[in-house]
């Protein structure tokens, strides 16, 4: 025989299931809440997410160019990144933010760290705690320009550009923060997100339904929401000062970024821990954390920081928690 | 009773549709025929004849040497052309007996007589198996003498038969399944006189509803022979998987079956036990798949060992699209060929071909730490760990974490999204760890 045959070691094939197909299925799962906030937020929204999309993309592609090292354009994992940060952002935010935003999160967090499965944090989350800690006012400022304030000969052009939340009139508040004031809450509102907040997270069914995507593409596991969710409900019962009262649990579940972080921060693979006991653990500590956080802190958020924290216990998290392998330990 | 499982396994495109309907056909080899010496594990046998010499079909070729060896016989009458290394499936030159096939297949003596087994002692089946030159046909090759020769009898619980054909395409347990179920009882029944205390079980994934309908038959009232049903997932056939689906008992890559009161075997293998003791039919041939999207006509044959894969291919009609990959095996475990001029061994389950389209590979990348290769590693260690320390060669790192626990299933493999050869690190890493434990 003449041709020449691919030779290689076993196994021959392969799911066929890619990293750039895992990325792309959560940018899509991503799609209903951002969509969901551009509705709410207007035109700024949008371009808020585009900002940071953008930066991340070419930030990576600049990184990657000059280091010359291979760039994978279909990898999305920036992508996904820019859409998370700018998801993290008020809308009414100035559009150098996300850029600055953008830069820290892939140069610093992950290509600094050795690029992509390397980074220690969750680039989003460390962006937007960046941000968060430098630019304090802008990024918790959610309140939106009155139609006055705007020009009222602009009617239109204001609707487009601040979206549904000017028509109904929201003050700007995020519901945590007015919950922590002793302020009541609307919690249909809060389930569709109708409400203040950050452009990604204020819609919990959009976030469900792109958690539901992810699960049904088995891109992610419950482990880590369930135990995160759970841990957290069980820690506001226990400590929180309302005891089970369901309607005070219910705004603290769909409150703020914890829906956003539980499904789509925490289950970040690269920092989440890899071991399936550990993925519990982990979900765990996170529930305290944010518990902590809300409930003592002086901020009435804390997924961002929770997350990051947690992040950091990660190789701690796996070391303790390797499985035992199939025959070893006790006798089955 | 629920199908047996176990944890972990994925579920891979099975391809067996291709073959699983085509009947076995007897495939007549045409030219001359290689026996390697070495078709097993443990000490290569000898050459007992010389370049001129004529053979019988059923004649040794090679004796055994030491316990931990098994003989070669000829699977045809002819010549000896040659005494030489030749090149096989596992891709170096072997020492091989080559016979040039006169095309009478003269038996030798004795061969194909009827024995009364109720009046074999033990020792007497024992020796016969050894004698037959038969291995593990599951693709191991250990010689089978030596599996059926536990430290206690009477510590056996259980005789099973791994009829659960877990790797993709390979359709020839199944047929053997459908068409000798009654040869493949008698062969069992042979192995439980062995050990009065077991229970022989058949074990199939479920997957194969005719099989285990036909053995169930072929069982009729025997009360020490059962099917037991497992549930369809690679890598059920794996022996340590197997044993747990089928008792609940679990044992580590340093423990034998018997330690877990089992005996496993493959199904031809079973099959080979009950020809060369109730048939004085020694180990002369083996059933074959030849599949894949790329073969004409894909199918299963009675194949005689030492024939050549290129006839195994013209018998399939050769090829039908461009070939990516020519595989000795199955896709998950199998061994890649860039020759089909290499024998039919003892242990060779398929000659499997993947068209271009099927045999891409995926350019290695960057480890995202998805978690899939845990979740499906049926050894419950952390593929993504272990090949940290691979990387780095550092095999007691390696080790400290189970490393020797892998099976090289390729589950791993099969489902990383980022194309890393997590499996063919882990064998590299296995072999030198071998290699170290031996030389202390």
């Amino acid at each position: 025989m003449k041709e020449k045959f691919h030779v290689s070691s076993s196994p021959h094939i392969h799911s066929g299931v890619t990293t750039s197909e895992i990325m792309r299925d959560v940018a899509i799962a991503l799609m209903p809440a951002s969509v969901m906030g551009v509705y709410q937020f207007g035109f700024q929204a949008f371009l808020v997410l585009l900002v940071s999309v953008t930066a991340c993309v070419v930030t990576e592609y600049l990184y990657e160019h000059f280091m010359k090292k291979p760039y994978h354009p279909y990898e999305c994992s920036a992508l996904v990144t820019g859409l998370l940060i700018g998801m993290n952002l008020p809308a009414s935010i100035p559009l150098w933010m996300p850029v600055v935003g953008g830069i820290f999160a892939i140069l610093v967090v992950k290509q600094l760290y050795g690029g992509l499965g390397q980074n220690i944090m969750n680039p989003a989350l460390a962006a937007r705690c960046f941000l968060l800690i430098c630019f304090t006012g802008q990024m918790t400022n959610f309140s939106i320009l009155t139609a006055s304030e705007y020009g009222a000969s602009n009617k239109g052009t204001y609707l487009f550009y601040h979206g549904a939340a000017a028509v109904d009139g929201i003050t700007g508040a995020t519901p945590l923060a007015a919950v922590k004031a002793g302020e009541s809450v609307q919690l249909f509102d809060l389930f569709w997100g109708f409400t203040g907040g950050v452009i990604g997270e204020t819609s919990v069914v959009m976030i469900l339904i792109g958690a539901v995507y992810m699960l049904y593409r088995k891109v992610i596991n419950l482990r880590i929401p369930l135990a995160y969710l759970l841990s957290f409900v069980l820690f506001l019962v226990l400590f929180g000062g309302h005891g089970a009262d369901p309607t005070y649990l219910a705004i603290q579940l769909c409150g703020g970024g914890l829906m956003l972080g539980a499904f789509f921060m925490a289950t970040d693979y690269t920092t989440s821990p890899i071991t399936p006991n550990g993925q519990i653990v982990f979900g765990i500590c996170l529930g305290i954390l944010t518990g902590i956080f809300r409930i003592f802190g002086k901020s009435a958020e804390g997924v961002s920081y929770a997350i990051i924290f947690c992040n950091l216990l990660v190789p701690v998290i796996e070391k303790v928690t390797m499985p035992t392998a199939f025959g070893r330990g006790r006798k089955g | 009773m629920a199908a047996g499982t176990f944890q972990g396994g994925m579920h891979p495109y099975d391809g067996k549709e291709l073959s699983m309907d085509r009947h076995t056909s007897v495939l007549l080899p045409k030219k001359e025929l290689v026996f390697p010496v070495s078709q097993h594990i443990g000490a290569p046998a000898v050459p007992v004849v010389s370049v001129g010499d004529t053979v019988l079909a059923g004649q040794k070729l090679a004796q055994a040497t030491g316990y931990v060896s098994s003989c070669v016989i000829s699977s045809v009458s002819g010549t000896v052309k040659a005494v030489e290394p030749r090149l096989t499936a596992t891709g170096g030159k072997v020492l091989s007996i080559v016979v040039e096939n006169d095309g009478e297949y003269r038996m030798a003596q004795g061969i194909g007589e009827l024995r009364d087994v109720s009046r074999l002692s033990k020792e007497e089946i024992r020796k016969i198996i050894q004698e037959a030159g038969i291995v593990g046909m599951g693709g191991a090759g250990f010689p089978t003498h030596v599996k059926l020769t536990p430290k206690e009898d009477t510590a056996i619980d259980y005789v099973i038969v791994n009829g659960s054909e877990c790797e993709p395409y390979l359709t020839s347990d199944y047929r053997m399944m459908l068409e000798e179920p009654k040869r493949l009882i008698a062969g069992l029944k042979i192995v439980l006189k062995l050990f009065e205390r077991a229970e022989g079980i058949i074990a199939v994934e479920d997957n194969k509803p005719e099989a285990i309908a036909k053995v169930k038959e072929a069982i009729g009232t025997d009360s020490r022979i059962s099917v037991r049903q497992l549930k369809t997932k690679y890598p059920q056939g794996s022996e340590r998987q197997l044993i747990y689906a089928v008792t609940g008992r679990k044992i580590n890559s340093s423990m034998l079956p018997s330690d877990a009161g089992c005996i496993v075997n493959n199904v031809d293998t079973i099959l080979s036990v009950g020809l060369a003791v109730a048939e004085s039919t020694p180990l002369m041939r083996r059933v074959v798949t030849v599949t894949g999207n790329a073969i004409k006509e894909p199918g299963n044959f009675i194949v005689k060992t030492g024939s050549s894969y290129q006839e195994l291919l013209e018998a399939a009609g050769g090829f039908c699209a461009p070939v990516g990959k020519m595989i000795s095996g199955g896709p998950m475990m199998g061994q890649a060929l860039y020759s089909l001029d290499i024998p039919v061994t003892k242990v060779s389950s398929a000659l499997l071909v993947l068209t271009q389209e099927e045999a891409r590979q995926l350019e290695p990348g960057a480890c995202i730490r998805c978690g899939r290769c845990v979740s499906v590693c049926p050894g419950r260690i952390v593929p993504q760990k272990l090949m940290e320390y691979a990387q780095r060669f550092d095999t007691k790192g390696f080790e400290k974490i189970d490393g020797m626990e892998c099976c090289e299933c390729g589950c791993c493999t099969y489902v990383c999204p980022a194309g890393r050869k997590l499996t063919q690190s882990f064998k590299q890493m296995r072999r030198q760890v071998q290699e170290e434990r031996r030389k202390k």
